[in-house]
């Protein structure tokens, strides 16, 4: 292996026969990849690990939409209903979108964005791994046997007194993923801090490692609350010591302060890394610097303030002192503005700029329209007049899906399709890609739109049966919901497809801006060789952006196919991917 | 904020600071001074301000030891940063208590 | 006061693959190890308001329970914890200074204090459970009971406790006792004691298998220990433990009212 040149699209076009050495290659035994301590491949071992259980709480929510097809349906048993939504719920919350894009692309990305070698605690981050697998198994296996009916949210008195399911083992498992959350968190905050390439100061960062830092912060800060919340739940489970249980002068609602201490940052966490990613496909994809780059970093820093401020809100309608609930609906409001702000610059940042439409590209669009209905909707619940109307309903469900989904999904597709050829080597092709982001994007609507209805004429969340008047939106939902599922299983195909098949990823395939496009695909053991010194601002494409109005291709490396979708004509003349007809579908 | 600092590749063996046997020793003496202050003032009784005393004491205390102990007070930016934020971030948490403060503003029947 | 070294003659240490300067190493452990304290302080910070806001509902009950503690066994733990802290300090110190048979007595010195702890709260405990004061169905409180309704409880305005009727509210079940309640308010006191103290004494044990570990580590001369970073982090931890007793000690044992 020679040294490598940090100058971007200098080695490497499509259509290679075999990989040079990289982090994949390097070696194969299994304890190469379980002990490793190498943050690339951790990042892929959690990659894997959270597709797993994407799986498991997908299923759970097939489960979910199977039985509202029917207002009195009969397929489960009511028990087995609550058993479903819970196990949704807290599989795909604290096993799914807590970890997703921080620990799989954060840990691939960050320290190769920074040009570090690895993360300043390599092994730190492998423990990281181990606990999210010892809690991801242990509450599969909680479920599986016997299962949980308290919802995700664990609401106490039920959680501790009533409920006769496997509540202290699920617990214990959200309660270790926890610790390895924080773990991740400790370790981007010093990696980010500390392990800079000589040049990069805070405001060239590149806004992904922003978001990254941003969503660190609130790990670190929110998710020790939430643990030893949930930790006194299990003791009054155990040993029947009274915290918050109203039966002995307990309150409830202590709980659910402490609980959403974290729980509304926690939406932060899974939200934050996907704005990350919108920034880095935007910019790239538009060949312009992000419109007002200070603006989302500060946004970023904002949201993660701002956000440990409102937790209040999703405890309008319980006890809490209506003067607690004005402040936090005010509060609430103001969060809007920093993502307001994000959403209004990327899309000043595609004005005029020099749009490619690729996969990553469609699945950002989809990302700002999803989300902005999302945070939108947010605003009706924030108000708190509405929210006694609209909270506990399905309104409640659409809301948070259009940011969990359609925010914060559809950015990590965007960051997937958009990093696969660095993080594989293989490219995926890209016309399937764009026919998933299409059928994901058609069938995320018609599964969570008819929601807002449905919440809004007063469908109950959370309840197995419904009036019979309700049945029609519930059937558009259950289709749509197959809808979506095709459009996520067509990816899981052709990325897997592409490990075998793919053609050849080139360094740098969209001829994007950032040190993780200037070292090989995949990437060397050691990221770089010679530690880079950076001398330029993060999205400076304006020399890209000039040539390509003047007709000149030469910085995108990505096998013929690719351009093909653009009307520009191509000057590069790489070899054709042997799989060009396979793309075409 | 500080900037990355490997630019200059020095020679390894950065500047460590340490500090006096007699600063730690009149630490520990100031940690028991105070510890015997705590006590004896709670047993008076003050009223409201028990308390106030109580968590006075126990910051100056904290300070003593994150500072001097700790060491804090000769490490980086960075850390007096970190060491500062987490009891920052406390008083978002007790923020809680503004709905305990003013459950009582608003007279309701029992069971609304 | 200061009569800092300011060459002190340190010992050489080790830089790991990801790093480029030793100054940056250090930094960087230090810094990681105060963000894990910041989560710790967040941890405990959670009981801190649970204890706060009960106290603040329940004064009286809880200056009742609060009495039942014994403040100079507290005393006697807190000194204790505040001279293992200074031990630990010159433990860090010394291994700094490459004096290894100081480190070892000042570490040695601070897991004893540290048992020593253990020791005192086990007495405490265990008195504590023969008086029934664990909370759970076993909960006992023999001293009378006020059976007087607590002021300020915020009991007029949620569903929290079942104070004394308040208006809008004619009727009780029949099975609703103040004797009850007022039983169950102190078995509150005591869930908060024995979650915030076990929790802190559960710190100390791992602050003791950390500290027995490096004490064994630097006895049997194990490269791992060259560097002064382990115990100077191990160090920090113990530190926070203390810090955390500090606030523990006045307001749970002290402090009854607010
Ligand atoms: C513009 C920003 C946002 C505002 C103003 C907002 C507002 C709200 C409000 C007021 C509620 C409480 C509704 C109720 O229970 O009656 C709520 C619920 C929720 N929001 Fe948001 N939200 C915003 C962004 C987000 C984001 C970005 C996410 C996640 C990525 C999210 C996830 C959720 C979830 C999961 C719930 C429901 C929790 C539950 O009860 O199970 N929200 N939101
Ligand atoms: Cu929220």
């Amino acid at each position: 292996m020679s040294s490598i040149p940090l100058n971007p699209g200098a080695i490497g076009t499509g259509g290679r026969t075999r990989a040079r050495e990289n982090y994949l290659n390097i070696k194969h035994t299994v304890s190469s990849w379980l002990l490793t301590a190498d943050h690339k491949r951790i990042a892929v071992l959690y990659m894997i690990s959270i597709s797993v259980m994407f799986l498991f709480g997908g299923v759970a929510a097939a489960g979910i939409r199977i039985a509202l097809v029917r207002p009195h349906d009969t397929f489960f048993s009511s028990e087995t209903y609550n058993k479903l939504f819970s196990a949704h719920g807290i599989i795909m919350v604290f096993f799914f979108l807590v970890p997703s894009i921080p620990a799989t692309l954060g840990n691939f990305l960050l320290p190769i964005m920074i040009g570090a070698r690895d993360l300043a605690f390599p092994r730190l981050n492998l423990l990281s791994w181990y606990l999210y697998m010892f809690g991801a198994v242990l509450v599969m296996g909680a479920i599986m046997f016997g299962g949980i009916d308290t919802g995700w949210t664990f609401y106490e008195p039920y959680s501790s007194v009533y409920s006769n399911t496997n509540v202290v083992a699920v617990i214990v498992g959200v309660f270790i993923a926890g610790f390895s959350s924080i773990a991740t968190g400790i370790n981007f905050l010093v990696t980010v801090h500390k392990m800079r390439a000589p040049g990069l100061t805070w405001f060239r960062l590149p806004l992904f490692v922003w978001a990254m830092y941003a969503t660190s912060i609130i790990i670190v800060l929110g998710t020790p609350v939430v643990a030893i919340t949930l930790l006194m739940v299990v003791l009054e489970r155990v040993f029947g010591v009274c915290v918050f249980n109203p039966a002995c002068g307990g309150d409830p609602i202590l709980f659910e302060h402490l609980f959403w201490f974290y729980s509304h940052p926690a939406v932060y966490i899974m939200i934050l890394p996907s704005m990350g990613i919108i920034s880095e496909v935007i910019a790239c994809f538009a060949r312009k610097r992000i419109f007002g780059y200070e603006f989302v970093a500060f946004s970023s820093m904002a949201i993660a303030l701002l956000g440990f401020l409102v937790w209040g809100h999703h405890m309008f309608v319980t006890g809490e002192s209506m003067y607690s609930g004005m402040v936090f609906s005010l509060i609430t409001f103001l969060i809007a503005v920093p993502s307001a702000i994000k959403v209004f610059n990327w899309s000043a940042t595609l004005y005029k700029g020099n749009v490619w439409l690729t996969s990553p590209l469609i699945f950002a669009i989809g990302f700002i329209l999803l989300f902005t209905i999302g945070g939108l909707t947010g605003l009706f619940l924030a108000s708190l007049a509405v929210d006694v109307h609209l909270n506990m309903t399905y309104f409640v469900v659409a809301h948070f899906h259009y940011v969990m989904v359609g925010g914060a999904i559809f950015g990590y597709m965007a960051g997937l399709h958009f990093w696969w050829p660095k993080i594989t080597g293989r490219m995926y092709p890209e016309g399937w890609a764009m026919l998933s982001a299409f059928i994901m994007f058609i069938g995320f609507n018609l599964t969570f739109f008819p929601q807002f209805i449905l919440g809004f004429d007063g469908m109950p969340r959370r309840y197995h049966f419904y009036p019979p008047e309700f049945q029609m939106w519930n059937i558009l939902s259950s289709a749509g919901s197959s809808v979506l599922a095709v459009g996520m299983v067509i990816p899981g195909i052709y990325f897997l497809w592409s490990l075998k098949y793919g053609a050849f990823a080139p360094n740098n395939p969209w001829g994007a801006k950032g040190l993780e496009w200037t070292i090989q695909s995949p990437p060397p053991s050691h990221n770089f060789d010679t530690v880079p010194i950076v001398t330029e601002d993060a999205y400076a494409y304006e020399a890209i952006y000039a040539a390509e109005l003047a007709g000149d291709y030469s910085h995108v490396e990505a096998p013929i196919p690719y351009l093909s979708t653009t009307d520009k004509q191509v000057s590069v003349e790489s070899p054709a991917s042997p799989n060009s007809s396979e793309e075409r579908k | 904020m500080e900037e990355p600092n490997h630019n200059n590749h020095e020679a390894a063996g950065g500047h460590h600071h340490v500090t006096s046997i007699g600063t730690y020793a009149a630490t520990y003496v100031a940690l028991l001074v105070l510890l015997v202050l705590t006590f004896a003032v709670s047993r008076v009784d003050l009223g409201a301000f028990n308390i106030v005393v109580a968590l006075g004491i126990s910051a100056v205390k904290t300070a003593l030891v994150v500072l001097i102990f700790m060491g804090v007070r000769h490490n980086s930016r960075l850390t007096w940063f970190w060491a500062s934020i987490g009891f920052v971030w406390l008083i978002l948490l007790f923020l809680t208590l503004g709905d305990y403060v003013t459950r009582q503003w608003v007279h309701l029947p029992l069971g609304w | 006061m200061s009569l800092e070294l300011q060459h002190p003659a340190v010992a050489p240490q080790r830089l790991s693959h990801q790093f480029e300067q030793i100054d940056q190493q250090n930094d960087s452990y230090i810094v990681g190890m105060w963000t894990f304290l910041v989560t710790e302080i967040m941890f405990f910070g959670a009981l801190f308001v649970a204890l706060t806001v009960y106290r603040s509902v329940y004064p009286d009950a809880f200056e009742q329970a609060h009495n039942a503690l014994n403040v100079w066994l507290g005393l006697t733990n807190t000194f204790i914890l505040l001279t293992s802290s200074f031990t630990a300090a010159m433990a860090v110190r010394s291994k700094m200074l490459g004096q290894r048979a100081l480190t070892l007595v000042f570490l040695g010195f601070t897991i004893l204090c540290a048992f020593g702890f253990l020791g005192v709260k086990y007495v405490e405990y265990s008195a504590e459970f023969r008086e029934h004061h664990f909370p759970g169905p076993n909960f006992q409180w023999s001293q009378t009971v006020s059976s007087a309704p607590a002021q300020g409880d915020l009991a007029a305005n949620s569903q929290v406790a079942l104070g004394a009727p308040k208006v809008g509210v004619n009727e009780f079940p029949a099975s609703y006792q103040p004797q009850q309640l007022e039983l169950h308010k102190r078995e509150l006191f005591f869930s908060l004691y024995f979650v915030m103290t076990g929790l802190h004494a559960f710190h100390v044990i791992i602050g003791i298998c950390t500290l027995s570990t490096l004490w064994l580590l630097i006895y049997f001369k194990h490269p791992v220990v060259d560097d002064y970073m382990p115990v100077e982090l191990a160090g920090l931890y113990w530190h926070f433990v203390d810090i955390v007793w500090i606030f523990l000690y006045p307001l749970v044992y002290l402090i009854g009212k607010q």
